[in-house]
């Protein structure tokens, strides 16, 4: 991380929006996340991303104990919210409420390809 | 537990007298024959690599220090792990071992069967070897990193993979351009449409 970028980055992720919890009418529930991934419409192209890990990251004043200032929040894809190509998410601890609207890292691994 | 039949001679030999003949004996034993527990460990199944990965195949590393480049795999490991090679002259993946989730299979297909891989080269040829004449310490103080040394043994086994390799791979127009590109998404990218 601390070497310039001298050539082309590589993005090996789809960019994601967390849009908010599962929720019902009144009830809402913080351990899963719904995920908007970017170009995914339709149930049918849900289907390649699920088990694809999440990375929820953000950046903090202090560096943690790995000495990088990034924090990263791993989930991982569990299935389609309804038809119209939104996922439900399970993240190792749950998004936190500002993370709602922020984008997220959907990764190709585990790949089934 | 199982429990058999004696005739004579103590539970065990009864047991084996029973098994051999295959009829049940006429009088219960006094004891029970202690049969070993049956172990657990072994009995694991070999990992199963996906139908789209053969050795041949042009894969592309998804994660780690060679994200998005494209390696030929050349063998599939006992553990399961996929045995690959860049080859390193092309664009600087040595022979490695990388794990099938990690690892998007391409159409692509090269032809490995002129390739020889040592059979030095498995599992434990990868295994870290832990060093204990290094003291904690002096570990703990020693903070300069110091650049990693590959052992001769290592680059002549890359040598003799890549020599096989890079026949093949020059031959094929375009294939060498091909593996030292990198993969990547741009902004208007569906990994979910692409066929690799």
């Amino acid at each position: 991380m601390t070497k310039a970028q001298t050539t082309q980055p590589t993005r090996l992720y789809v960019k994601g929006v967390h849009l908010g919890y599962k929720r019902g009418l009144r009830n809402q529930y913080n351990h899963t996340s719904l995920i908007k991934i970017s170009g995914v419409d339709s149930k049918e192209n849900v289907d390649f991303y699920l088990g694809k890990k999440i990375a929820y990251i953000t950046k903090a004043q202090k560096a943690g104990k790995d000495g990088s200032k990034f924090r990263v929040v791993w989930g991982k894809v569990c299935r389609a919210h309804g038809g119209n190509g939104v996922v439900r998410a399970k993240f190792a601890r749950a998004l936190p409420p500002q993370s709602i609207g922020a984008p997220v890292r959907v990764m190709l691994y585990p790949s089934r390809v | 537990m199982t429990r058999s039949f004696v005739a004579t001679g103590g539970p065990k030999k009864a047991a084996k007298t029973v098994a051999a003949k295959g009829k049940s004996a006429r009088m219960y034993p006094a004891d029970d024959v202690a049969v070993p527990m049956k172990s657990r460990k072994g009995t694991r199944a070999p990992t199963k690599v996906r139908a789209s990965i053969t050795p041949g195949t042009v894969v592309i590393l998804l994660s780690g220090r060679f994200r998005g480049k494209r390696a030929v795999c050349l063998k599939i490991l006992d553990s399961g792990l996929l045995l690959v090679s860049g080859p390193y002259k092309v664009n600087g993946i040595p022979l490695k071992r990388v794990n099938q989730a990690y690892v998007i299979a391409t159409s692509t297909k090269v032809d490995v069967s002129g390739v020889k891989v040592p059979a030095t080269v498995n599992d434990a040829y990868f295994a870290q070897a832990t060093s204990n004449s290094v003291k904690s310490e002096d570990k703990f103080f020693d903070n300069e990193r110091k650049a990693a040394i590959v052992s001769d043994q290592r680059k002549a086994d890359q040598k003799a993979v890549d020599d096989g390799l890079m026949k093949v791979v020059t031959k094929e127009p375009m294939l060498k351009q091909y593996l030292n590109a990198k993969f990547s998404l741009t902004k208007n990218d569906r990994p979910h449409n692409m066929k690799f």
